[in-house]
């Protein structure tokens, strides 16, 4: 075969890496290219922090006034207070539809076959694409924190507590990227996957403690709250941050008693199901 | 040994619909094997398979040596893809789309940057290099993502109609890198509905039809499976028919059985008879239609186009539709006339 194989050209592609440490250089080389759209795009990140910003405002001066928390007194700081953990969980887990839409976006342009058709490692792509995701929630956040001081809010247990209450919300995020991912590889267009990525987002995050204590909803809807993943991230959070007034009724339900480790459980969970899901997906993708 | 690529009974079904239905390939080094068929025929699927992007059903595919669904990691090294849309990213700039590539192919940084900017000059892309791919032309965009396709220069190359859409210029700026890319020694399946483009380019041709190859071949051995050339008039008046035939009939092509006849279409006054002798011939028929006085509105000679083979081959055109504008055909040699066409009527689709 000598004749043929040199007039062939010599270029095959170096053999990679392998295993993880590939996994984790494409990766990367995805994040990068997904920051570098991000930061042409500014408008979606700068439409992502508006709606957070308004709903900071809207809840903290229009139902300020008339929503009680148990255990604390009745004036409008002390909602403030508790609202804002529920206000941050929720605008990270809006990530999910960035995601869903980015990658719904890949499949439809061909860039998804182009990845495929490439010797990178398989769940490369949705990787980068959710570590990006993860920048921009972590960039969110801090605009938002900054937001809720100016309207009052601050963190009360010092800044270990109050940076680990961050974490455990933009692990919150981080997993919801992966529930996008899948929802961005199953359907056929960007706009059905941003729709798709927000529509189950309202009733999750408002069948929850985020807005209102759960002590006033029906017996079903209260199970229901409690148990919510999110609310876990939103309990946790307002313990570390010590928002929680002093005399609170803690719900009896598990993972309102320990909500530091729900809420890593449950992001745990949701990471490992969802990222196997869409890895699969991906590997049978088709455009 | 089989060639770069080989196929074998390769079999997809989607539902009810079988994409592909027990399609086999073999292509030499360094040739270009055109896979011609109308839309829906199977040729996006097979290159899909043979991609490593979609497992068959059944049937067993080697590309550059590789079983491709035992071990799609190694193929995957040894390709490049250039498919129906420029996958390429809009926001990302033209370098930074192929360091990102070559990145991928598992290139060190360095070597990424270096193999983007020689493609960049070879594609003409040097000055629109830190641009972003949006502001690319639809020709530019093209021309990258074929640069794209060969960051690793791959021994085997597999282009999903790399022209549809393109301007007539940037069709043919693309063809010449194709041959180019096959006189270096690359390997290369080619997808196209376009018959011409299939005749310039493609060695060997494989017609596909409803997930089948219907025929293959040299573009001259399809050609000359479908007949040889002739000589069309069309009369002014249809009593100048019976004269016009007798003429005709004295140039017929020689057949066992004696001269062949003229086939007459009486309503559009129009004679086809098979000859041969090219244009001089024609040159012949006309002076002594003009000697016996027949008026003629139109003549020409024709030779069978891959239209005709594709034609005759499916039963249909190369999109599914009438041809149109044959019947006025008067162009000695009528071979690349019908792209444009095609290529309008395909636009006009989108």
């Amino acid at each position: 075969m000598s004749a043929t194989a040199q007039a062939a050209p010599a270029g095959t592609a170096p053999k990679g890496r392998g295993g993880i440490v590939q996994s984790v250089t494409d990766s990367l080389v995805m994040a990068k290219r997904n920051l570098i759209r991000m930061v042409r795009i500014p408008e979606v990140v700068i439409f992502g922090l508006i709606q957070p910003i308004m709903f900071v405002v809207l809840f903290s001066y229009v139902f300020g006034g008339s929503i009680k928390v148990p255990g604390s007194g009745t004036d409008a700081a002390s909602y403030r207070e508790f609202l804002m953990a529920g206000i941050f969980a929720q605008t990270v887990t809006f990530a999910t539809a960035g995601a869903g839409a980015g990658i719904a976006e890949d499949m439809h342009k061909g860039l998804i076959d182009r990845f495929r058709s490439l010797p990178m490692a398989r769940g490369a792509v949705l990787t980068g694409r959710t570590l990006a995701d993860l920048v921009q929630t972590a960039l969110t956040l801090v605009v938002l924190a900054v937001v809720a001081a100016l309207v009052g809010w601050s963190a009360h247990d010092g800044i270990p507590k109050a940076l680990a209450g961050f974490g455990l919300l933009l692990l919150l995020g981080y997993a919801f990227t992966w529930i996008g991912a899948l929802i961005g590889l199953s359907v056929r267009t960007p706009e059905a996957a941003t729709s798709g990525g927000l529509v189950w987002l309202f009733p999750l995050t408002f069948i929850s403690v985020a807005f209102v204590p759960s002590q006033n909803m029906p017996g079903f809807l209260q199970h229901l709250a409690e148990w919510n993943p999110f609310s876990a991230t939103v309990v946790a959070a307002r313990e570390l941050f010590g928002n929680l007034p002093p005399g609170y009724p803690v719900p009896d339900a598990w993972p309102m008693q320990h909500p530091v480790w729900a809420s890593l459980i449950w992001s745990a969970a949701i990471i490992v199901v969802f990222r196997t899901l869409a890895v699969r997906k991906y590997r049978n993708a088709t455009a | 040994m089989p060639g770069a690529i080989y196929a074998e009974g390769l079999v997809k079904a989607f539902g009810d619909v079988k994409a592909l239905d027990g399609v086999d390939l073999d292509v030499p080094e360094s040739t270009v094997l055109g896979l011609l068929g109308p839309n829906g025929a199977g040729k996006t699927t097979a290159v899909r398979v043979l991609t490593t992007l979609l497992r068959p059903d059944a049937g067993k595919a080697v590309v550059a040596g590789t079983d491709v669904l035992k071990n799609p990691t190694a193929v995957r090294r040894s390709i490049g893809l250039s498919g129906q849309f420029a996958a390429v990213d809009e926001y990302l700039t033209g370098r930074e789309n192929l360091q990102m590539v070559g990145q991928l192919y598992q290139m060190s940084g360095r070597d990424a940057k270096k193999r983007a900017k020689e493609l960049l000059e070879r594609f003409n892309l040097a000055d629109a290099a830190d641009r972003t791919a949006k502001t690319y032309s639809g020709g530019m965009r093209r021309r990258l993502d074929l640069a794209a396709a060969l960051v690793v220069s791959p021994p085997v190359m597999f282009m999903d109609e790399p022209t549809t859409g393109l301007d007539p210029r940037n069709r043919q700026q693309l063809w010449e890198v194709i041959e180019e890319l096959v006189a270096g020694g690359t390997t290369v399946l080619l997808t196209t509905q376009y018959l011409d483009e299939a005749d310039r380019l493609a060695h060997d041709i494989a017609v596909v039809d409803h997930g089948r190859v219907i025929a293959r071949g040299t573009s001259d051995q399809l050609k000359a499976q479908t007949g040889g050339e002739r000589v069309e008039v069309v009369v002014h008046e249809r009593e100048e028919i019976p004269t016009a035939r007798e003429i005709l009939e004295g140039h017929a092509l020689r057949g066992a059985a004696g001269r062949e006849s003229c086939t007459v279409e009486e309503h559009t006054r129009k004679l086809t008879v098979p000859v041969t002798g090219g244009a001089k011939l024609l040159a012949e028929v006309i002076r002594e239609l003009d000697t016996r006085g027949v008026e003629i509105d139109d003549i020409g000679l024709r030779r069978p186009t891959l239209d005709d083979v594709f034609i005759s081959l499916t039963g249909h055109a190369a999109e599914g539709e009438p041809e149109q504008g044959k019947d006025t055909d008067n162009q000695p040699d009528t071979d690349t006339d019908a792209s444009p066409n095609a290529a309008q009527r395909k636009e006009a689709t989108k």
